[in-house]
C-alpha cells in the first residue's frame, strides 16, 4: 500500500452531540480500490460516521483528512469541491422535488460545470439503473427502490474517488440490489473506493465473494473488524 | 465609482446568467410578489422624492438668486432734510463698487407697496412716510458692512436692508426640503435592500432542502447563493421599472407651473431632469444584488 494517498482518512475521531459522546478514538483509512462495509445496530452511529467522511459534520476531536487536506482547515469553497470528488448515496435520497430525474441525477454535472460533457453518461447510467423510462418523472413520483436506484446514479455520475453509501439498497429488491452492488464493485475495480453502510447481510457475503471487501462494525462507541464469519 | 461599475457589471452578468442552475432553486410565489410590489411601490416613492429635491433645489437657487440681486435702502429724517440726504444717498451708492443701479421710488411707487395694508388714495405726501431706493446689484455685489459704514458717516437718516433677513431662511428652507429629498431617497433605498434581505433570507430559509441537496453534490456557497441573487435581482429591476414608469406618469400629470406659479405645481421635472428617474430601476436592482448576495452568504454560513 505504500506510495497510495490515503482519499479519506480519520485519525482518532470522537464526536459528541447534545453533550453524549456518540463515538471516540475512532480510525479510518479509504484508500484508493480499498472495499469497506460498516455495519452496526441502528443509532450506533453510521451515518454519523458517513457525514464525517464527506464534511457535513464536523468531529468533536481528533483529524479528518479529505484527499490529504484536514477537514477543519480547508475552506468551505475546498469542502464543497472535495465533495465534488464523493459520491454519496443518503439514506433518505435527498432529491430535489421540482426537478425530473434526469436532472436530478445530472445535478452534480450541471453543479461542477460539466453538463454538456456529461450527458452521455447520464444516459447510460439511467439505462444500467433501469431508469430510462422514469427520466422525465419528478422525485415523489417514484417508489422508494426508483429512488434509491437514481441516488445511486447520481453518486456516481461524476467518477468520483470514493462513494459513501447509506443504506442503498435497503429499498429495492434482490436482483436490484445485486445490479447495483455490481456497479459499486465496477467503480472499485476501477481504482475508486467504496464505503457502505449497511444491515444488508446477504449483500455483504455477495459483495464479498466479488471484491475483497474489509467488514468494520461499530458498536458501543468504537469501530471494530467483523471479521470474516458474518 | 470602480466598486459600482464591477457591481453593475455583476448584475449585467446575472441577467444574462446560468438559467439551467437557476432551475435548482424552485421558484416561490410568495416572495416574488412581496419583491415585485415592494420595489415598485419604493420606486413610486424615490420618483416624488427625487422631484421634490429637483424642485425644491431649483427653488433655493431662484430665491438666492432673486433676492441677492436687489436690497433697498431706507431714508427717514426730517422733512427738510430728505432731499438732501437722499441725494447724497444717491450720489454714495452710484460711486459704490458693485452697485449697478440705484434708484428713489416715487410717491406714487411707495403709494403702492402700502396699499396691500391701508388701502388705496393714502395721502402719502401728508405722511412722515420714509424715502426708499432700489439698489440693484452688479458683477460681484457690493460690500454691504463698507456700505452701511460710509452711509453712517455721510447720510445719517439711512438703513441699509441687503434682504439677508428675508432670504436666509427661505434659502435655508428650500434647502432643507432638497436635503429632505434626498434623505427620502436613501431611507428608500435602506428600506429596498432591508426588504430584500428579508425576502432572500424567508426564500434561502424557506428552500434549506434544496440548499441540502446542493451540497451534497459539491456546490460551492457562491454558485447556490447566485441563483437566489439573479432572481431577486430581476425581481427588483422589474417592479422598480413599473413603479418609476407609474410614478414619472404621475408627475407627468400633475398640473403645469403656468397654470399657477406656485411651489407645489414646480414639482415635477424639467428637460433632462425627466431621465434621472431612469437611473432608480438600475440602483434598486444593484442594491437588490447586493443585499440577497450578503444575506445569503450570511444566511449559508449559518445554516452550515
Amino acid at each position: 500500500m505504500a506510495g497510495r494517498v490515503t482519499v479519506i482518512e480519520l485519525r482518532n475521531v470522537a464526536y459528541s452531540y447534545g453533550g453524549a459522546e456518540l463515538f471516540s478514538g475512532l480510525s479510518l483509512d479509504l484508500s484508493p480500490g480499498s472495499f469497506h462495509f460498516l455495519t452496526g445496530p441502528s443509532g450506533a452511529g453510521k451515518t454519523t460516521l458517513l457525514k464525517l467522511c464527506y464534511g457535513e459534520l464536523t468531529a468533536t476531536s481528533g483529524e479528518v483528512t479529505l484527499f490529504g487536506q484536514e477537514s477543519r482547515s480547508m475552506s468551505r469553497d475546498g469542502v464543497a469541491l472535495a465533495r465534488q470528488r464523493i459520491g454519496v448515496v443518503h439514506q433518505d435520497c435527498q432529491f430535489l422535488d421540482h426537478l425530473p430525474l434526469a436532472e436530478n441525477v445530472a445535478l452534480p454535472l450541471v453543479v461542477a460545470g460539466r453538463r454538456d460533457s456529461g450527458q452521455q453518461d447520464l444516459a447510460d447510467l439511467l439505462a444500467w439503473v433501469g431508469l430510462s423510462g422514469q427520466a422525465g418523472q419528478l422525485p415523489p413520483q417514484l417508489s422508494g427502490g426508483e429512488r434509491q436506484r437514481a441516488a445511486l446514479a447520481r453518486a456516481v455520475i461524476m467518477s468520483p474517488d470514493v462513494v459513501l453509501a447509506d443504506e442503498p439498497t435497503g429499498n429495492v429488491d434482490w436482483e436490484m440490489s445485486q445490479k447495483l452492488l455490481t456497479l459499486l464493485v465496477e467503480l472499485n475495480r476501477m481504482g475508486k473506493a467504496v464505503l457502505i453502510a449497511t444491515h444488508d447481510l446477504n449483500l455483504i457475503r455477495a459483495a464479498k465473494a466479488q471484491v475483497q471487501a474489509r467488514v468494520l462494525r461499530l458498536r458501543g462507541g468504537k469501530l471494530q473488524s467483523a471479521g470474516v464469519d458474518l | 465609482m470602480q466598486v459600482t461599475r464591477v457591481q453593475i457589471g455583476r448584475v449585467l452578468s446575472l441577467i444574462s446568467g446560468d438559467v439551467q442552475a437557476d432551475r435548482a432553486v424552485p421558484p416561490t410565489g410568495y416572495t416574488v410578489r412581496l419583491t415585485v410590489f415592494a420595489a415598485g411601490a419604493m420606486a413610486f416613492l424615490a420618483v416624488f422624492a427625487l422631484a421634490l429635491s429637483l424642485a425644491t433645489g431649483r427653488l433655493a437657487d431662484r430665491w438666492a438668486a432673486e433676492l441677492a440681486r436687489t436690497s433697498t435702502l431706507r431714508i427717514s429724517a426730517p422733512a427738510d432734510q430728505m432731499d438732501a440726504q437722499t441725494a447724497a444717498a444717491l450720489r454714495l451708492l452710484l460711486t459704490t463698487p458693485g452697485v449697478a443701479e440705484a434708484r428713489a421710488l416715487s410717491l406714487e411707487e411707495r403709494r403702492d407697496l402700502l396699499e396691500p395694508w391701508f388701502g388705496p388714495d393714502l395721502p402719502v405726501e401728508s405722511l412722515p412716510i420714509p424715502q426708499l431706493i432700489e439698489i440693484v446689484e452688479g458683477g460681484d455685489g457690493y460690500d454691504p458692512a463698507g456700505l452701511r459704514a460710509r452711509l453712517l458717516a455721510e447720510v445719517p437718516g439711512a438703513v441699509l436692508d441687503d434682504h439677508t433677513r428675508w432670504r436666509e431662511p427661505l434659502v435655508a428652507a428650500a434647502s432643507r426640503l432638497r436635503l429632505l429629498g434626498w434623505v427620502s431617497i436613501v431611507l428608500i433605498v435602506a428600506a429596498v435592500a432591508a426588504m430584500i434581505s428579508l425576502a432572500a433570507q424567508a426564500a434561502l430559509a424557506a428552500n434549506a432542502q434544496v440548499i441540502r441537496v446542493l451540497r451534497l453534490v459539491g456546490a460551492r456557497d457562491a454558485y447556490i447563493a447566485r441563483a437566489f441573487v439573479r432572481r431577486f435581482t430581476l425581481r427588483a429591476l422589474t417592479g422598480a421599472a413599473v413603479g418609476t414608469g407609474a410614478g414619472m406618469a404621475a408627475i407627468l400629470l400633475l398640473p403645469g407651473t403656468d397654470v399657477a406659479g406656485g411651489f407645489l405645481t414646480g414639482l415635477g421635472f424639467q428637460g433632462l431632469d425627466w431621465l434621472l428617474p431612469l437611473v432608480i430601476p438600475l440602483l434598486a436592482a444593484v442594491v437588490a444584488f447586493v443585499a440577497t448576495r450578503a444575506a445569503a452568504l450570511r444566511s449559508l454560513r449559518e445554516q452550515s
